[in-house]
C-alpha cells in the first residue's frame, strides 16, 4: 500500500492502495465515483473512459502511480450539472437503452469534440471505436455528436 | 369507454397496508430518496398517499408510480408507468417513477423476458391506474355533494363544470386513499390517449447521464467486502484441489474458499454448469482479482472436454437423420418432393454465443444467521429467491430481493447462479459483500446461445409454385424450428422435424431465443426459393400469407396472417422496393415472435471496394405503441445487433474451453460497423401491445445476408458471415 494524491474533477483526492490498482478501481471503490464503468479491464470496451489532463483514456490499464499530478475528469465531472453539450444531446436524443455503456460513450466525445469541433463521420468513427455498446445505440450515439458539435459552435 | 371489473388482478389495488381504520397516510421512509428532478413542475410532497400498489400521491399532487418489471435496457421503466399514469390522467411531468419492491403478489409478473413486460402487464397497469382514478373522483363526488358522473379529470385536476370547482389529486389523496377500491372502473377509450403514444425520454436518462449510481455493480455498503470467483476453465471440469497460499498472501485479500452453489431444490432459472466454485474475499476489487490470479487450482475432468469440430460433427450428423416424431407434418411431402420440377436445399448454422452484456455478472448479498438480502441486476428476481432460500435453508419471507437497473440482459439474467453465489459467499464469510465477475469470467461461464444447424427443401412444380417445404434443425440442448410458425399453413405438404444434440456445455435464453437464428436462415432460404422460382421475394411472401388468409393448412397456426402481410407491405411502400437504385444492393426479410411482427429491408452500398450498411428500413406492428422515442430505440437495438452478431461474434471451443474470453478476440460490432441509418414504421390498428426487445432481431440476419448477396453475389450460409465470406466496409 502506498498513499497517493489525486486530482479528481478539480478535488484533491488522498488514497491509501496498491500502486498497480487501476485509477477504475481507486475512482470505483476508494473515492466512491461509481459512473465510471468496468466491462472488459483491457482496453478493449472503453467503458472505463476518463479524461487525463483533457485527453480520452482507459482507466481499467492505467495504474495509480502513473496518473501523478494529471487531472483525471469522469463522468461525475464532465460539468457541474450535467449541462455539457454531450450530456444534453444524450438526452436529447434519448440514446440510453441500458445505459451502462454510456458514461464511457460521452467521455470519448467529449474528448473528441474538445479537440475537434467539427468532426466529420470518419473522425466520429475513429474516436469511438474503442467504445462497445451492446445494446446497439450506435446511430443515437452519432447523431448526439453532431447535436452537440452544433449546439459548441 | 369499456367498463371492466377489477377483479383480475385485484389484491394489486387494494390498500398495500391495513393502517388504522383504513386511513392511509403513510410514511415511506424510501420515499425520502425520491425528489423531483429538475423538470417536475410541483413541489417535493410532505406526504405521500398511497391508493394503491403502483400509485402515492403526494400533496402537492407529485406522483409516484411504481414500475414493477426489472429493467434491462427495454425501458419499461418508462413505458409501464406511462400506462398507469394514462389511466390515472395525471401530467407526465408531474411522475416520479420507482422501482417497485419483488411481491409477486402485488404486482404478478416481474420478470424481464420474453418480450412479455408490456404484453402481459398492459390490462393490470390500466387497471391500476384507472382504479386510482376512480378512487380520487369518488372523494371529490363526496365532499362536494355532487354525483360522480358530472366530474371530469385532467393533468391531475379533478373538474366540476357546472359549479367551476376544480381540486388537485394531491389534495384530495388523502381521502382518496380511504375509499374502497371499485368493482368497476371504466377505461380509456384509446382514441383519448394523452401520454400513450407520446414519445417520451428514458426516465433514467437525467441519471445515467451523470453517472450517477444505478447498476448492481455500484452497490456500496459500510463493511462490504468484495468477492470475486474461479470457476472451471473448461465444460466438463470440476475443482480437484487449490492452493491458497500465495492468494493469502496478496494485500487486502481476508479469505479463500470452496463453496457449493447448487440449491437443493431447482427452479428453471438454474442452469449453471459450474456450482461449485473458488470465492475469493477481499477488501476492494483490486485485490480480489490480484488474488485470484496468485489461487493455484488442480482441475479434474468429469465429462470429456467438447471443442467446435464436435459440435459440428454431431449437428452435422443430427441433420443428416431424421427426428423420431415430425414436429409437424401436413399433407404429403415425400411424394411432393419425388414429383417436384425443382428442389431447392440449403443448409445453414450458427456458432455458441455469449450474452457478453456490458456490466458483467455481479450481485450483493448481507446473509445473516435470520435474513438475506440479495440486490443487485436479476430478470426473473422471484425464482433467484426461491433459489436463495433452499441453498441456505431460510424461509422466503426472510429473503429479500431487490432489482437495481441492469447493464443489459439479454436473458442473461434469467439464470442468476451469480446471486446464489453471492448469498454462499456471504454467508460464508459473515459479512455484506458483492460478488463481481472479471469479463473472462462472465463470457465463460456458458448458458451460451446454443449452436445451432438447419437443413431447408422445398419443391416447385412446373409452374414455380411451392408444393412441398421440410425444415429440419438440431441445436445444442433442442432443435430450433417453432413447427407452427410460417411457412406452416402456406404450403399444403408440410414436414418440420427438430433435434436435440447433447453437449456439456450450458445454453440458455438468448436475445429472441430459437427465433434468432432460424429467422435469419428461413429468411435466407426464401429469397432463394424465390429467386428459383423467378418471383420477386416480397411478392412470393406475400401470395402465400394470402393462401394461409384465405384458406390455411391446418387450424394451429401460430401467426396472424394479415398482420405478416401487413408488415411486409408497409416495408415494401415505405421503401420503395422495386425501385431501380444504382448502386444499391436490397435484402428484406419479415418475422414474427415474441407475438409481434417486422419486416426490414437493407440497402448495402459500395464503399473503397467494400460492402457497406446504407439503411434499414423497418416496419412492425406491435399494436399500440406505448412510448414512440422508446420503441425505436429498442427496434434499432435489436437491428444492430442482429447483424452483429451475424457478421461478427462467434465463441468457439478446444477441450471444453472458450477459445474467446474478452474483446480482444471475441468481436461485438462497433458504431463504424452499424448501418449508416436506421428508419422505422409502426403500423397503426389499434390492437393491444406487445413487445419490442427481441422481434426486430431475427429478421434482419436474413435481410443482411439477402442483402449481401445482391452486393457480392455470395449466399452466406454459416454465422458469422465476416469470418470468411464478407469484408465489410
Ligand atoms: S473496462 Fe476499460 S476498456 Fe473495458
Ligand atoms: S446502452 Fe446498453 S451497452 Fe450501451
Amino acid at each position: 500500500m502506498a498513499s497517493f494524491t489525486l486530482k479528481v474533477n478539480g478535488k484533491q483526492h488522498q488514497v491509501d492502495v496498491d500502486p498497480d490498482t487501476p485509477i477504475l478501481w481507486v475512482l470505483r471503490d476508494n473515492i466512491g465515483l461509481v459512473g465510471t464503468k468496468y466491462g472488459c479491464g483491457i482496453a478493449q470496451c472503453g467503458s472505463c473512459t476518463v479524461h487525463l489532463n483533457g485527453n480520452a483514456v482507459r482507466a481499467c490499464v492505467i495504474p495509480v502511480s502513473g496518473v501523478g499530478d494529471a487531472e483525471i475528469t469522469t463522468i461525475e465531472g464532465l460539468s457541474p450539472k450535467a449541462e455539457h453539450a454531450v450530456q444534453q444531446a444524450w438526452i436529447e436524443h434519448d440514446v440510453s437503452q441500458c445505459g451502462y455503456c454510456q458514461a464511457g460513450q460521452m467521455m470519448s466525445a467529449a474528448a473528441l469534440l474538445s479537440q475537434n469541433p467539427n468532426p466529420t463521420d470518419k473522425d466520429i468513427d475513429n474516436a469511438m471505436n474503442g467504445n462497445i455498446c451492446r445494446c446497439g445505440t450506435y446511430i443515437r450515439i452519432k447523431d448526439a455528436i453532431k447535436t452537440a458539435a452544433k449546439n459548441l459552435s | 369507454m369499456t367498463l371492466i371489473r377489477t377483479k383480475h388482478n385485484r389484491r394489486s389495488f387494494l390498500k398495500v397496508s391495513a393502517a388504522a381504520g383504513g386511513g392511509m397516510v403513510l410514511g415511506f421512509n424510501w420515499l425520502v430518496s425520491c425528489k423531483p428532478a429538475a423538470e417536475n413542475v410541483v413541489e417535493v410532497p410532505k406526504e405521500w398517499f398511497n391508493i394503491n400498489a403502483f400509485v402515492k400521491i403526494g400533496d402537492t399532487g407529485l406522483v409516484t408510480i411504481m414500475s414493477p418489471n426489472p429493467e434491462i435496457g427495454q425501458n419499461v421503466k418508462t413505458a409501464m408507468p406511462m400506462v398507469v399514469a394514462e389511466e390515472l390522467d395525471v401530467d407526465w411531468q408531474n411522475v416520479v417513477v420507482e422501482q417497485a419492491p419483488l411481491d409477486t403478489d402485488l404486482y404478478t409478473r416481474q420478470v424481464a423476458g420474453g418480450s412479455q413486460s408490456i404484453r402481459r402487464g398492459w390490462q393490470g397497469l390500466r387497471m391500476a391506474g384507472a382504479t386510482g382514478r376512480r378512487m380520487l373522483l369518488e372523494a371529490a363526488a363526496k365532499q362536494w355533494q355532487v354525483p360522480i358522473e358530472e366530474l371530469t379529470t385532467d393533468k391531475g385536476v379533478i373538474y366540476h363544470k357546472s359549479s367551476g370547482k376544480s381540486v388537485n389529486y394531491g389534495e384530495i389523496a388523502n381521502s382518496a386513499a380511504q375509499i374502497e377500491v371499485p368493482e368497476n372502473i371504466e377505461l380509456k377509450d384509446p382514441k383519448d390517449f394523452k401520454i400513450i403514444g407520446k414519445p417520451t425520454k428514458n426516465v433514467d436518462g437525467p441519471k445515467i447521464i451523470k453517472g450517477e449510481p444505478l447498476f448492481g455493480l455500484d452497490i456500496q455498503r459500510e463493511g462490504m467486502l468484495i468477492s470475486t470467483i474461479i470457476h472451471p476453465p473448461a465444460f466438463g471440469m470440476k475443482i480437484k484441489s487449490f492452493d491458497a497460499s500465495e492468494a493469502l498472501k496478496v494485500n487486502g485479500v481476508k479469505d479463500v474458499f470452496r463453496v457449493d452453489t447448487a440449491p437443493e431444490e431447482k427452479e428453471w432459472s438454474d442452469i449453471n454448469a459450474f456450482p461449485e466454485l473458488i470465492a475469493i474475499v477481499a477488501d476492494n476489487t483490486w485485490q480480489a482479482m490480484k488474488g485470484k490470479e496468485a489461487v493455484k487450482v488442480e482441475w479434474e475432468t468429469v465429462t470429456p472436454g467438447e471443442s467446435s469440430e464436435d459440435h459440428e460433427n454431431a449437428l452435422e450428423k443430427a441433420i443428416l437423420s431424421s427426428a423420431d416424431e415430425p414436429a409437424r407434418k401436413d399433407g404429403d411431402p415425400e411424394t411432393a418432393f419425388k414429383n417436384a420440377a425443382k428442389v431447392i436445399e440449403k443448409i445453414y448454422s450458427a456458432p455458441f454465443l455469449p450474452h457478453n452484456t456490458m456490466e458483467p455478472m455481479n450481485f450483493f448479498a448481507h446473509v445473516t444467521a435470520d435474513k438475506a438480502e440479495l440486490v443487485g441486476p436479476i430478470q426473473t428476481p422471484e425464482s433467484m429467491r426461491k433459489s436463495i432460500s433452499s441453498l441456505l435453508k431460510m424461509p422466503l419471507d426472510k429473503i429479500t430481493v431487490d432489482m437495481t437497473r441492469m447493464g443489459g440482459g439479454f436473458g442473461r439474467r434469467l439464470y442468476g447462479n451469480f446471486g446464489l453465489e453471492a448469498a454462499a459467499i456471504s454467508k460464508k464469510m459473515n459479512a455484506p459483500i458483492k460478488l463481481v465477475y472479471s469479463r473472462a469470467d462472465d463470457m465463460t461461464q456458458g448458458t451460451y446461445r446454443p449452436a445451432y444447424k438447419i437443413t431447408y427443401r422445398a419443391a416447385l412444380d412446373e409452374n414455380n409454385n411451392l408444393t412441398a417445404f421440410h425444415v429440419r434443425g438440431a441445436g445444442i440442448h433442442g432443435g430450433p424450428v417453432f413447427a407452427n410458425r410460417f411457412p406452416a399453413g402456406t404450403v399444403d405438404n408440410y414436414l418440420a422435424e427438430n433435434i436435440n444434440v447433447e453437449s456439456n456445455i450450458s445454453t440458455g435464453a438468448w436475445r429472441a431465443p430459437r427465433s434468432n437464428f432460424v429467422a435469419g436462415a428461413e429468411q435466407s432460404f426464401l429469397d432463394e426459393v424465390a429467386e428459383a422460382a423467378g418471383k420477386d421475394p416480397i411478392e412470393m411472401r406475400l401470395a402465400l400469407f394470402e393462401r394461409a388468409i384465405q384458406n390455411p393448412i391446418g387450424d394451429n397456426n401460430d401467426y396472424d396472417p394479415e398482420r405478416y402481410a401487413g408488415v411486409l407491405k408497409l416495408v415494401k411502400e415505405k421503401a420503395g422496393w422495386g425501385k431501380e437504385m444504382p448502386g444499391v444492393s436490397r435484402g428484406v426479410a419479415a418475422y414474427y415472435c415474441h407475438n409481434s411482427y417486422v419486416a426490414q429491408v437493407i440497402d448495402v452500398i459500395e464503399e473503397n471496394g467494400k460492402p457497406k450498411i446504407k439503411k434499414v428500413w423497418c416496419a412492425a406492428d406491435c399494436g399500440i405503441v406505448i412510448n414512440p422515442e422508446g420503441a425505436k430505440n429498442q427496434i434499432e437495438g435489436g437491428i444492430i445487433d442482429g447483424i452483429g452478431h451475424a457478421m461478427y461474434s462467434a465463441v468457439t471451443f478446444t477441450d471444453g474451453k472458450a477459445d474467446q474470453e474478452n474483446f480482444d478476440r471475441y468481436r461485438l460490432i462497433r458504431l463504424r460497423e452499424a448501418p449508416m441509418e436506421i428508419e422505422t414504421f409502426f403500423v397503426d390498428n389499434g390492437i393491444d401491445p406487445t413487445g419490442l426487445g427481441e422481434p426486430s432481431l431475427p429478421p434482419v440476419m436474413g435481410a443482411l445476408a439477402n442483402a449481401l448477396y445482391k452486393a457480392t453475389s455470395k449466399r452466406l450460409y454459416s454465422q458469422p458471415f465476416a469470418q470468411k465470406d464478407i469484408v465489410m466496409g
